[in-house]
């Protein structure tokens, strides 16, 4: 298969005409220059410059204004090219990449596929702190054919590869960098001013290989945790762009009448894990039960107040390219569940159930469950855990507790991160050779329509037998000033997806 | 003073503040190893907490190898008391920079805020405290009663957020957020820093007013201030040149104990303004599970709660009459 960047945007439209809620934008001509500080939500000490290290949304922000992939994400989602100008695979198996010649780095130093090599090997080294060491270690060998060609060997055949490439952690750096102190990227923006937890300040890269961008003279990301703080920071005109809006905050920046939402649906879920190794949560009944319990509407209007997307259960949300449609819609039903529970051999003693305001919503929906549980003869008992140390202490330690997954930019991602046998975060700890299977199947099938019925039949499976319950998909939510253009949802994140650095410009 | 007054002051001053000293560095020690040990009981370390979500086990293995985390817990402590020792308090494991680099960056804004607010409040609790105290049970004092008491009890979340409703969302005066570039004029330092000053100013300024009215008012009750009324001394005087210097003792320690408060306690106006301070450091500190920041920021913090508690012994000592009669 050969993807031109026409023939790769070509079947980025065909995918995925998606319903996307429009901020009401017309699309104006851009305008050069001016100034926008963006508040994201978090900023610490960890803060990095380290592509590899990315794990936050102010990281990945940040990453898109000093960096590039070799690829890049489009307003569907779909991987189009950026640093590479041809990307071309024998079996989805050997890759090869050529480089554009007209991109240089920040310190003047052509690009060339010693960076690219460079790049990718270090994300598969434990040492270097890897975020995407998992995904990373699918190449096999990634070698320089000539100074502008790279060949990439992946272990087994993944059609996906473009899309993995465009995630902010794959992001090219200059070949030997081991100081992250300043950025030296090929990104839109210089790095002028980085100071971890405080603010990171870009000027404009003149030398930018994507002609007439970025259109900002200049660019600065800070962090406001607090939310509240946030939304006032915005209205106060002080900050021009905000992450991560809650809900009950949407109807104070539309009144101002200065400012707009930016509404991005997304694939980011909370979920009820149910432990197969658990007792009594490795039942079958008993899972069954549980996923007739979610009262999905009441989850949707009362606890996210109607900004999310219904879900059936497993994880590819309905404005996915490959969602199946005709799966029936799973809803609250006692009888139902009451049959299941009745047949899984429930203890006397009430049922810990963990969450954790560290999982969005899953405290509120703990507590939805335990009210009908109740009258089906399901005792709970809710366990509040801090958000600090979730993670690592909770998450996927306990038979019946929560979890929470970001956007992937793939299928393919999603089911072999969390959903496969041997998966490091199979939450529920289950085991299906025939979704493994699929999956190893649908990473070789290149033809799209063949690929929407294995990801159909693997999406049947997760939802009928997975101990995974999906209520909803939760729609993220940005805060703009009006004199902010270009912002458009990209359902990978907030901030268009982390990516907005090069596409906004100002009309002030 | 005459100089023979002021040896024996001095005299017997001495071995008290020096034993003061003493004890201090010994709490030090003990919060040390305090800090050091219940540190180690948060969940989770430094390389998992890093890795996140995506903490697999031999990541976290070569992340740990990496920082020195495999080593046992009394190691890592001896080291890093020798380190603090010898003025290295040891290297971030998160910001992969030296922490003292990091603290450096971060302690000028805190001591700026603190002696800012401390500079605004002092002077405005004096005022309210001796103005109530001489006006007792007068309708001066009930009314200023009554702002210092719900001063007191008004939560500076609550002052913050109203204030920046009103100052910066409403009337836009003023920046709802206090980061200020490094090459800010003074006006804007002052403009930035004026909401987290006053709502860091509410609080203090209602303790220390309300402990000086009620130092000066036990004064006001001793025969010698009735003595010097009856000899013809007008009132402020009394207050000013006689009162004064009796009650500094009590006073100076409130003060004190409210102005540890200005740098440790900033934590919530820090977050809320958004001002890379060092309480938010620390916590950021507790989150991402980077020990040596953390030992580090809770040593300073501690530092500075004894030298001011030192600072309000020796006020206390040496403004002691018994002490100086002899």
């Amino acid at each position: 298969m050969r993807l031109s960047r026409r023939q790769m945007l070509g079947t980025g439209l065909a995918a995925g005409m998606l319903p996307l809620l429009m901020p009401g934008l017309a699309r104006a001509q851009p305008r050069r220059g001016g100034h926008i500080t963006a508040a994201s939500l978090s900023s610490s000490t960890a803060d990095t410059l380290d592509p590899a290290k990315g794990a936050l949304s102010t990281d990945y922000c940040r990453h898109a204004m000093f960096y590039n992939g070799l690829t890049d994400y489009d307003e569907n989602g779909q991987a189009h090219l950026c640093l590479a100008q041809s990307l071309d695979s024998s079996e989805q198996m050997t890759w090869r990449v050529t480089l554009r010649d007209d991109v240089t780095f920040h310190d003047g130093s052509k690009l060339t596929a010693d960076d690219v090599v460079f790049s990718l090997l270090r994300l598969q080294d434990p040492a270097s702190g890897s975020k995407v060491k998992p995904i990373a270690s699918q190449m096999a060998t990634v070698r320089a054919l000539s100074p502008r060609d790279v060949e990439i060997v992946l272990t087994s055949p993944n059609v996906d590869l473009p899309s993995i490439l465009a995630q902010s952690h794959f992001y090219i750096i200059k070949a030997g960098t081991k100081d992250f102190s300043k950025a030296n990227g090929t990104g839109p923006f210089r790095c002028q001013t980085f100071q971890p937890g405080v603010r990171t300040l870009g000027v404009r890269n003149e030398d930018y290989f994507r002609e007439g961008r970025p259109y900002l003279d200049s660019l600065e990301l800070i962090g406001i945790p607090d939310e509240v703080a946030r939304v006032n920071a915005l209205l106060s005109g002080d900050v021009h762009m905000i992450i991560a809006v809650n809900p009950r905050s949407t109807r104070r920046i539309r009144e101002s009448g200065t400012h707009d939402l930016l509404v991005t649906p997304s694939g980011l879920y909370t979920n009820l894990i149910m432990r197969r190794d658990g007792k009594p949560t490795g039942s079958p009944d008993f899972v069954l039960g549980m996923k007739h319990l979610f009262d999905r509407e009441l989850v949707k209007r009362a606890l996210f107040r109607d900004f999310a997307t219904i879900g059936n259960d497993h994880p590819i949300p309905p404005f996915d390219p490959f969602y199946r449609a005709d799966l029936p819609q799973r809803t609250l039903d006692l009888d139902k569940a009451r049959y299941h529970f009745a047949r899984a051999d429930l203890p006397s003693t009430p049922l810990p159930l963990y969450c954790s305001p560290a999982a969005d919503g899953s405290v509120d929906m703990a507590s939805v469950l335990q009210e009908y549980g109740s009258k089906v003869g399901l005792k709970l008992a809710v366990n509040r855990m801090p958000a600090d140390g979730y993670w690592s202490t909770h998450w996927m330690k306990h038979p019946l507790g929560f979890g929470n997954t970001n956007p992937r930019p793939t299928a393919d991602l999603v089911f072999s991160l969390f959903y496969k046998s041997t998966a490091a975060w199979n939450e529920s700890g289950w085991q299906n050779e025939r979704f493994d299977r699929l999956l190893l199947e649908a990473r070789a099938q290149g033809d799209f329509a063949l690929r929407k019925e294995i990801y159909g039949e693997m999406q049947e499976i997760v939802a009928a037998e997975c101990g995974t319950a999906i209520p909803v998909f939760i729609n993220l939510i940005d805060g703009f000033d009006k004199r902010v253009k270009g912002l458009r949802p990209i359902p990978l994140g907030g901030f268009m997806g982390y990516k907005f650095p090069e596409h906004v410009w100002w009309e002030g | 003073m005459a100089g023979p007054a002021t040896r024996g002051l001095l005299a017997t001053a001495l071995p008290l503040i020096g034993k003061r000293i003493a004890s201090g560095a010994l709490t030090l020690l003990l919060v040390s190893l305090v800090v050091f040990f219940i540190a180690q009981l948060l969940p989770g370390d430094a390389a998992q907490e890093m890795l996140g979500q995506a903490a697999t086990a031999d990541a976290v293995t070569a992340l740990r190898e990496k920082f020195g985390l495999d080593r046992p817990a009394p190691e890592r402590y001896v080291r890093w008391l020798l380190g603090m020792l010898t003025g290295d308090p040891g290297y971030s494991l998160v910001a992969n920079m030296a922490v003292a680099d990091v603290i450096a960056a971060r302690l000028p804004n805190s001591l700026l805020l603190a002696a800012l607010s401390a500079l605004v409040s002092v002077p405005v609790a004096l005022t309210i405290g001796i103005l109530s105290a001489m006006h007792r049970d007068t309708r001066l004092d009930r009314g200023l009663n009554v702002a210092t008491l719900s001063m007191v009890a008004l939560p500076e979340f609550l002052v913050a957020t109203v204030a920046v409703l009103i100052f910066s969302v409403q009337l836009r005066w003023l920046p709802s957020i206090a980061l200020i570039p490094a090459d800010a004029s003074p006006w804007l330092v002052l403009r930035s820093l004026a909401m987290p000053i006053l709502s860091l100013s509410v609080i203090v300024i209602a303790q220390m007013a309300r402990m000086t009215r009620a130092a000066i008012i036990q004064q006001l009750n001793q025969p010698y201030v009735e003595m010097a009324l009856l000899k013809g001394i007008k009132p402020a005087r009394v207050v000013l040149t006689h009162v004064l210097p009796n009650a500094i003792g009590p006073i100076v320690n409130a003060m004190v104990l409210s102005l540890s408060y200005l740098l440790g306690g900033a934590i919530i106006v820090e977050t809320i303004f958004n001002y890379p301070g060092l309480a938010s450091l620390m916590v950021n500190a507790v989150t991402s599970r980077d020990m040596p920041l953390l030992q580090a920021c809770a040593m300073i913090f501690c530092t500075a709660y004894l030298l001011l508690a030192l600072v309000a012994d020796t006020a206390a000592i040496l403004a002691n009459p018994r002490l100086r009669n002899r």
